[in-house]
């Protein structure tokens, strides 16, 4: 029973990758402009636009095209920036990495933090500690990142010279050096992202609280830390663990703003860059990324709460 | 000879804070004991604040509400003046609470070993192992199977039967000297509620330990209580011991609560039926019908649950359909409806084939079956004025508007006997009882030919259970329309019926008139299910336990077979090698009378002669043995 459930979620989460596939080439198909005409400029002959338009490729029909740049992505070969001329893996590989470690290291700092503050305000809500903890998240959801990046700048580095401003890697640093670079955009997203795992926290600690086996737990003469901790968390752990691979998929794919303010060299950015320059191998390649990524972590909290329900784990 | 007073009530009052900051009086000074070893019952309707007396002998009371005066002494120590932290020392190792629900009330995510233990292990009184070893000593007293091994298993893997019995377990691991039970058999079947109550006795007895029984049934209280607080608008009218109360009540209100109770079920009960509603046809006819879940492959659903239903609803007649849940009750007004397609046979409405999906049948088809949901709180749209509610249904199948609407709404008020003025409120505003009202008022509306009730007095008083059922029946004369009446509780349908269906595992086992069916002979499973029902008595209990179909049929499971007669396992007078492979013959008496069984009719009919003799041989319990406190 649990493992059929599990397998119908990865056939989901394929399939879904696959429907991705298919809008994201479409919609590039879509997108104005043409490579040929780029590289070769207005000036050119609609004699050598339609040459280099065979060499690459682009007269075949549109399924064709698809399914080989299908079957090339799953090989790994993700084909050749039409801007650049280099392959986009190697335009991507650093990137990656750079985005993978920010991601990694935000989600090492937000989750222990957040799901504490959120439990320790459901452990006393009402309080004015609760209070400011559900207005301070309340205040950060709804500010704008930039606004938050930007005010940290001026603090700490315009006017307390502590870090600096812009988090450019050359890959030549030592470990305090990266540390004291990544410092500001990891603040920023902790901050960003910690504030929807609080509430999701709270609210499902909460409302797991109006349970009749809570009020049982009560009855029983069980202290306050062990109700939420043994009878109230595993039963709320099911959004909870939804809201953080959403916030982790943000990570991964959402925090362009971020990488612009502090001239971070992750992959959203790079994305955003192709997208300028009309550069479709490389923004279709992006693309599938982000879209694998949200399905492999959404994917994961599925399985993380079907993992967590006794009924699933233990049928009759 | 006076025993130690263990809790001592001294006008004890509650109250409760409203959204305007008013201050309400819920229970208005209260007084009584509880000695060592004595269960004294709580008993009064909804809003009696019965259950928040019980409370407060745990030193709580649930949100929104706060202690306002008065005393609760446990061994002499004031619980409603305690530091907090030594409530909790108290909660669970002094005092134990056991809840109407115990699905609900265990914690889905641990394992019952871990919940039942817990507290006792919490409060230092016992070590982990010991706590265990206890537990399984207690498993054994309830008579729970497997007690090594149950301690394991997740709440969902047990019955509810048995979750309840393993609440009691939780409750007496630590040997508190007080137990809070708050309904415990309430929501069950009459055939688990015995199965129930005679492990509390038992165990209860053995541990000697003091309980405060709360609940609204009499019945049940008279088997079980030696003390009976009448409670009323959070005020005692009367107290005294069980005898006292059960065998003669001063009261009036008192009197009021026993004449509620229903009689024991048997023929004669229901109220004749004119013959102004008869036609040739009748309403629905159910032909063969088998239906489930999980989609149909090649006629056969996935998952069966209905298997060769035939029955018919005569116009202006309230048929009764009775079984333990999980017999497929619910389905059968669901399949009758059209919101589960039947895999096989026929729904005639007027003797006209219905579509089995709801979105073929046509509008006025529609209209003319219409259903009543158990829970009138979620069937109720709590933002919608009761006057849109009963008013939706008149626009969409009678296109009525503005005035004329109106009109009908406050028409229909009056039928459900309702004044005018409630078309502006909201359901919030509205009782348990008055909300069941427009319920049925909603269903009214449409002008239906049948309408399906399914359990619309399981969640209300005895009171205003029999109000509802009034109203019923009064419907039923007026206006002619028929009703599928569907209940766990045979007493309430025995009242006032026309026909009952009797339904086990799926299938019926035995169908005709109230009268006939409740006259011998039965099918083991109708007797069963009547000797289940508690009586008004005290002894009771310990008499039914006597008899042999309780040996072989209570502390069972409904289990849906394929072949075979389904309530083999739990019949007393099973033939093997036979009932369980063959299919039962149905055999047809008078009046349409049915019994499916392999046993013949004579079978049956010596085998009610038996009863009769075991019961008339067998002396009552000594008053003496069922009251262990003197006065």
């Amino acid at each position: 029973m649990m493992m059929q459930m599990v397998l119908q979620r990865i056939a989901i989460g394929f399939a879904t990758l696959i429907v991705v596939s298919v809008i994201v080439f479409l919609m590039t198909s879509v997108l104005p402009g043409d490579v040929a005409q780029i590289i070769l400029g207005q000036s050119a002959t609609p004699e050598t636009l339609a040459a280099l338009r065979k060499e690459l490729g682009m007269d075949q029909p549109g399924y064709m095209r698809y399914f080989s740049w299908l079957g090339n992505m799953f090989t790994g070969d993700l084909g050749i920036s039409k801007a650049g001329g280099a392959t986009i893996e190697s335009l991507i590989g650093g990137r990656l990495s750079n985005t993978m470690v920010m991601a990694g290291l935000v989600a090492l700092i937000s989750i222990p933090i957040s799901i504490a503050l959120g439990l320790w305000a459901a452990m006393h809500p009402g309080t004015w500690l609760d209070r400011f903890v559900t207005f301070g998240t309340l205040s950060t959801i709804s500010v704008p990142e930039f606004f938050i990046a930007t005010i940290l700048v001026l603090i700490l580095a315009v006017e307390l010279h502590w870090l600096p401003s812009t988090a450019y890697l050359t890959g030549e640093e030592n470990f305090f050096e990266l540390l004291g670079a990544l410092a500001m955009p990891l603040i920023t997203l902790v901050i960003v992202v910690s504030a929807q795992m609080i509430r999701m926290t709270r609210a499902g600690i909460l409302n797991v609280m109006s349970s009749p086996y809570i009020e049982m737990a009560i009855l029983k003469g069980v202290p306050k830390r062990r109700i939420i901790l043994r009878h109230a968390f595993f039963n709320a752990i099911g959004p909870i663990v939804n809201v953080i691979a959403l916030n982790l998929a943000y990570l991964v794919s959402g925090v362009v703003i971020v990488e612009t303010i502090f001239s971070y060299p992750g992959l959203a950015k790079l994305m955003i860059d192709g997208v300028q320059t009309r550069d479709l191998p490389l923004v279709q390649a992006c693309a599938m990324i982000f879209c694998g990524t949200y399905v492999l972590l959404i994917l994961l909290a599925d399985i993380a709460s079907i993992l967590s329900n006794p009924r699933l784990r233990n049928p009759k | 000879m006076e025993k130690e007073k263990l809790l001592e009530v001294r006008d004890l009052k509650i109250s409760a804070t409203n959204d305007d900051g008013e201050i309400i009086p819920i229970v208005k000074g209260v007084t009584f004991d509880v000695h060592k070893g004595e269960v004294v019952a709580l008993i009064g309707e909804s809003g009696s604040g019965k259950t928040t007396i019980s409370l407060a002998s745990l030193a709580y009371t649930k949100p929104g509400l706060h202690f306002a005066g008065g005393q609760a002494l446990l061994n002499g120590e004031d619980l409603l003046s305690i530091e907090p932290l030594r409530t909790r020392e108290l909660r669970g190792a002094k005092v134990a609470y056991l809840a109407q629900s115990a699905a609900a009330t265990f914690n889905p995510a641990i394992t019952i070993g871990e919940q039942v233990t817990e507290s006792a292990v919490l409060h230092g009184v016992m070590t982990q192992e010991e706590a265990t070893r206890r537990a399984e000593e207690l498993y054994h007293a309830l008579e729970l199977p497997e007690a090594d091994r149950i301690g394991y298993r997740y709440p969902h893997q047990v019955s509810g039967g048995q979750l309840q019995r393993l609440m009691a377990a939780m409750a007496l691991c630590g040997n508190p000297d007080l137990m809070v039970l708050d309904e415990p058999t309430t929501a069950l079947d009459v055939t688990t509620q015995i199965e129930v109550l005679k492990a509390f006795k038992k165990v209860i007895q053995e541990e000697n330990s003091a309980a405060i029984y709360v609940t609204h049934d009499l019945a049940v209280v008279a088997q079980i209580a030696d003390h009976i607080v009448v409670l009323y608008g959070g005020e005692i009218m009367e107290q005294g011991s069980s005898d006292q109360i059960i065998n003669n009540p001063s009261h009036a209100y008192t009197k009021r609560l026993m004449a509620a109770v229903r009689p024991t079920p048997q023929s004669g009960l229901g109220t004749e039926i004119g013959a102004e509603h008869d036609r040739d046809l009748p309403a629905v006819q159910v032909g063969n019908m088998t239906a489930g879940y999980g989609g149909i492959v090649s006629g056969e659903p996935k998952i069966t649950i209905l298997r060769d239903i035939d029955m018919d609803v005569k116009n202006g007649h309230v048929v009764g359909v009775i079984g333990e849940s999980g017999c497929g009750k619910s389905t059968l007004a669901r399949v009758i409806a059209g919101l589960l397609p039947q895999a096989r046979g026929s729904i005639k409405l007027d003797g006209k084939e219905l579509e089995g999906d709801l979105h073929g049948r046509k509008l006025e088809e529609l209209q003319k079956i219409q259903f009543v949901f158990q829970m009138a709180d979620t069937a109720l749209n709590p933002k919608q004025v009761i006057g849109d509610i009963i008013g939706r249904p008149l626009e969409f199948y009678h296109g009525l508007k503005g005035r004329q609407k109106h009109a009908k709404v406050v028409e229909i008020l009056e039928m459900v006997e309702l004044p005018a003025d409630f078309a502006t409120r909201y359901p919030m505003e509205l009782s348990g009882g008055q909300k069941q009202r427009i319920n049925m008022a909603r269903s009214l509306a449409a002008n239906p030919e049948v309408m399906l009730c399914d359990e619309v007095t399981s969640a209300l008083d005895s009171i205003v259970g029999a109000n509802v059922i009034k109203l019923l029946t009064s419907l039923r004369d007026r206006t002619g329309v028929s009703f599928v009446f569907i209940s766990h509780d045979l007493s309430t349908v025995a009242s006032f019926a026309d026909e009952i269906v009797v339904l086990y595992a799926g299938r019926v086992v035995e169908q005709g008139p109230t009268n006939e069916v409740l006259d011998p002979p039965f099918h083991p499973y109708t007797r069963l299910l009547i000797s289940s029902v508690p009586e008004l008595r005290i002894g009771w209990l310990e008499e039914t336990m006597q008899k042999r179909e309780m040996a072989v049929g209570i502390a069972k499971d409904v289990e849906i077979t394929a072949v075979g007669c389904p309530f083999f396992n739990r019949c007393p007078m099973g033939i093997e090698g036979k009932c369980e492979q063959e299919s039962p013959p149905v055999r047809n008496l008078e009046d349409g009378h049915q019994i499916s069984c392999h046993r013949t009719i004579e079978e049956l009919n010596q085998a009610e002669m038996e009863i009769q003799q075991v019961l008339h041989g067998y002396e009552k319990p000594g008053v003496d043995d069922s009251h262990p406190t003197a006065h």
